[in-house]
């Protein structure tokens, strides 16, 4: 066993290090179960309530496409179903980020070369993240079974929950483990394991959106996901253990399929042979707006891939939704009465744009952020020291919150129209009411990349608070309108205030001030950037 | 003279912490200007207030006859500027963070470029993650040597660079200079500053404490001497400015200020010389001088090992430089 010479050692550093963020992570995600428990406990004191309220969110396909369906109306049923989805998400993006940050971005700042030349095995590295995030998945199931049955749930159902989030956990770990040596470079890999994970997301709602309510059969497509099996454990309902244990096999596969990696390559290098690149630079290449599309147009590809798969998949379920939904009489005869069944499909299709909406305002905040990173890498001083002015360097980069998240949500917005169009008839029609729908979100996305513009000027220690601010906007976005928020909270993401198109009625006003608030955001973060010291 | 930069009574500070503390600096086109300061004395704090990257709290920066703030952008199509620690674009190759840097600037001669990087030995194909620190470097050096600009503002552009490149470093530094082009170069490396720097100024806690030519500045320190002489001396205790006397039978060794070399040497030769050595300071302990004075406890450590620039230090650093002229009568 010499090759895990030194795993003690390491796995202790990497709980040293991570000693705030991962109980932090975990906190987040227990807190966000029992006191979603809680709620429900306190908005459905009934079970008359709480059976009505599933059989009107299993009637609801957009909604089901965010959730996932109700398998158990008792109170931790609800939790189940309200947190499985996007527990599972976020276990899973922890996970990622905890094993890369201990392997490939170790070994590339090149920490990883001073530990190895110590009496540290090949394989003690990789050993001692996956441990790492066995861990924090282990505690993760612990504390959240011992929160729901502390509200007084039945124990079994509440194991398999928290089990359910683990194992969603720990299969990610093992994606990351497998990326983390693909990927040369711990960004790449922290990428690669990201579009699985959203991939993953995808094909979870798309497969429960397109899923009969009526006898809970799923869409097939979520069995492709693993996120989708965390639902499909269905705890408190059935507690099918052994789609834990399924996801406890995939997870140990990847890791057996990262150690073999592993013994296939050098320190520092990744799979993939390195090659020389040109000695000189492109003509093009000789601006600062060259610079920054050539630093972040591999980041705006990968999302425009995305969301071109997401549109594409969402749209394509739409005909589904809508005949669903016609199935069960009472919720249809009240739909067909405000609408008919283009409300259906209408009201399905405005809630997965508004979705993309939450999504691209992702991208904006993270290229925004992309300013900061160059600032504190060293890398804007030699740039800033040429006879490019601040406002020109910011500029280029900020063309990506302004101009990529509206190519990001054109994109999305044309494969949805092109494959709800495809199945509901009307082609055209959906083209130009889908990107319609898609660009009206535009404003809010602005918003969001402002807010984090504004602190990294003026405030520019706590740019990074930006992300904090955009959580807060998908926090009442995602649980606000099933929590029951109030309106005074509800009003404080942009998110609510956009007309919800297709289907809904188009409002200018609310895009407006939107859009003159993230200007003003904006042009006070750039005229505070340019006053103040570079870090 | 005309001046490149012009800097007096700079004041920055960083909440409680006066990084920059009246500091005056002044350039003349086409000097090379050596920068010297011991670590976290304000030296980089400069160099990043004269490129308008920070914004000074008080005093007067000048710059090739603009402000330093204001037309930052104007003034930095006329310099280039070398970091001490080169982080480059990962998925950039050298070569081409090379063109771009140069581009941004306003241009820089391709000739030149391909001559320096084949001097300085560097393969432009490599990208920017998997270059060592001294190649980091080289790539910075070679984009600003190869710009067509008056003023190199260099931040301890050697770090991490093997003696040979230290050499081609210099050489190039050279030719600049013969060009007309201005230099400002912070340094920790004694013999690169002896070697390239028409004069010096050296900084301490944000405070310049020092400046002027290498031979001015050596004015202002002792100078050692031994003498073997044809009586005893007599008298040297009561002439100013001569230390640790010490006198063995006709040996004398002693420390005098260089000011009053000319009366020490006066009362010897009415001694009778009949060998003479005399040692100007070296740099080493000019510097450690400088660095050390009055705040020899808050450098500690590192520094104060080589022992000071006056009592029997002295002899420390002759070993380093042992071009000590002899005088025979």
């Amino acid at each position: 066993m010499n090759s895990l010479a030194g795993t003690g050692t390491l796995l202790r550093l990497a709980l040293r290090r991570d000693r705030i963020m991962l109980p932090a992570w975990v906190y987040v995600l227990t807190a966000a179960a029992v006191s979603t428990a809680y709620s429900f406990g306190r908005l459905y004191a009934t079970a008359a309530a709480r059976e009505q309220f599933a059989a009107g969110m299993n009637t609801n396909s957009s909604l089901r496409a965010l959730y996932g369906p109700v398998y158990d109306a008792s109170l931790g049923g609800l939790t189940a179903w309200r947190m499985g989805a996007f527990g599972a998400l976020l276990a899973g993006l922890m996970s990622i980020l905890l094993v890369v940050r201990h392997t490939r971005a170790e070994e590339e700042d090149g920490r990883l070369e001073l530990v190895g030349a110590g009496a540290v095995g090949r394989r003690a590295p990789l050993t001692a993240a996956l441990l790492a995030a066995l861990s924090a998945n282990l505690l993760l199931a612990v504390l959240v079974t011992a929160g729901l049955a502390v509200l007084g749930q039945p124990l079994g159902g509440a194991a398999a929950f928290g089990s359910a989030l683990a194992a969603c956990g720990l299969v990610f770990a093992g994606v990351a483990a497998v990326t983390a040596q693909v990927a040369e470079t711990g960004r790449a890999a922290n990428g690669a394991a990201g579009a699985v994970l959203g991939a993953a997301f995808v094909l979870r709602a798309a497969g429960d959106s397109a899923a009969d309510s009526a006898n809970s059969t799923t869409g097939r497509l979520s069995w492709l996901s693993p996120i989708g099996w965390a639902e499909q454990v269905r705890p408190f309902a059935s507690d099918r253990w052994w789609v834990v244990a399924l996801g406890l096999l995939t997870a140990c596969l990847l890791a057996a399929a990262a150690y073999v990696l592993v013994g296939h390559r050098d320190l520092g290098a990744g799979l993939l042979p390195q090659r020389p690149g040109p000695a000189n630079a492109a003509p093009a290449l000789r601006t600062h707006l060259a610079l920054a599309w050539r630093l972040q147009r591999g980041t705006l590809y990968g999302w425009c891939a995305a969301f071109a798969v997401a549109g594409a998949v969402f749209g394509g379920v739409a005909g589904g939704v809508a005949s669903l939904i016609g199935d069960n009489r009472q919720v249809s005869d009240i739909l067909r009465r405000i609408g008919g069944q283009q409300a259906i499909s209408d009201a399905y299709l405005a809630t997965i744009l508004g979705l993309l909406g939450m999504v691209a305002a992702v991208y904006a905040v993270q290229s925004v952020q992309r300013l900061r990173g160059e600032e504190l890498g060293g890398r804007a001083e030699p740039v800033l020291a040429t006879a490019v002015s601040r406002t020109a360097w910011a500029g280029g980069h900020l063309l990506f919150p302004l101009l990529g998240s509206a190519a990001l949500l054109t994109i999305g917005g044309l494969t949805a129209g092109l494959t709800s169009g495809a199945s509901l008839g009307n082609l055209p029609g959906h083209l130009g009411s889908l990107l319609g729908g898609a660009l009206v979100q535009l404003p809010a996305v602005w918003l969001a990349a402002g807010v984090t513009l504004a602190l990294l000027g003026l405030r520019p220690r706590w740019t990074s608070a930006g992300w904090g601010v955009l959580a807060a906007f998908l926090v009442i976005g995602w649980l606000g309108p099933v929590l029951r928020f109030g309106r005074p909270i509800l009003d404080l993401s942009p998110f609510t205030h956009l007309p919800h198109l297709p289907g809904g009625a188009f409002d200018l006003q609310p895009l407006l001030w939107l859009t003159a608030l993230a200007a003003a955001l904006a042009v006070s973060g750039l005229a505070a950037l340019r006053r103040r010291d570079l870090d | 003279m005309t001046t490149a930069i012009t800097v007096s009574g700079l004041v920055k500070t960083y909440g409680r912490t006066r990084a920059l503390d009246g500091l005056d600096l002044t350039v003349a086109q086409g000097e090379v200007h050596g920068f010297l300061g011991p670590n976290g004395a304000g030296k980089s704090t400069t160099i990043r207030v004269l490129l308008g990257l920070l914004r000074a709290d008080s005093g007067t920066a000048r710059l090739l006859g603009g402000d330093p703030w204001r037309d930052a952008v104007e003034l930095h199509r006329r310099l280039a500027y070398v970091p001490g620690d080169v982080t480059l674009w990962r998925n950039l190759t050298g070569g081409e963070t090379i063109d771009l840097l140069g581009r941004l600037r306003g241009g820089l001669d391709q000739d030149r470029r391909a001559e320096l990087l084949e001097r300085f030995e560097l393969d432009p194909t490599k990208k920017g993650r998997s270059y060592s620190k001294g190649n980091r470097q080289k790539v910075a050096l070679v984009a600003a040597f190869s710009s067509d600009v008056e003023l190199l503002v260099l931040d301890e552009p050697t770090s991490g660079l093997d003696p040979l490149m230290e050499e081609v470093f210099r050489a190039c530094v050279a030719e600049e200079r013969e060009r007309g082009r201005t230099v400002l170069l912070s340094s920790h490396i004694l013999s690169e500053v002896e070697a390239l720097c028409d004069r010096v100024s050296i900084i301490r806690a944000g405070r310049t404490v020092e400046t002027g030519t290498l031979a001015e500045l050596r004015h202002l320190t002792r100078t050692s001497i031994e003498a073997e002489l044809a009586s005893v001396p007599t008298g040297l205790a009561g002439l100013p400015g001569v230390y640790d006397a010490e006198v063995r039978g006709g040996r004398l060794r002693c420390q005098v200020e260089t000011g009053q070399l000319d009366a020490l040497l006066r009362q010897l030769t009415s001694a009778g010389v009949r060998s003479l050595v005399s040692r100007p300071p070296t740099l080493e302990e000019l510097f450690l001088r400088h660095y050390q004075a009055d705040g020899a406890s808050e450098s500690g450590g590192g520094a104060g090992s080589g022992g000071g620039s006056g009592g029997s230090g002295g002899s420390d650093g002759g070993d380093r430089r042992d071009e000590g002229e002899r005088v025979r009568p």
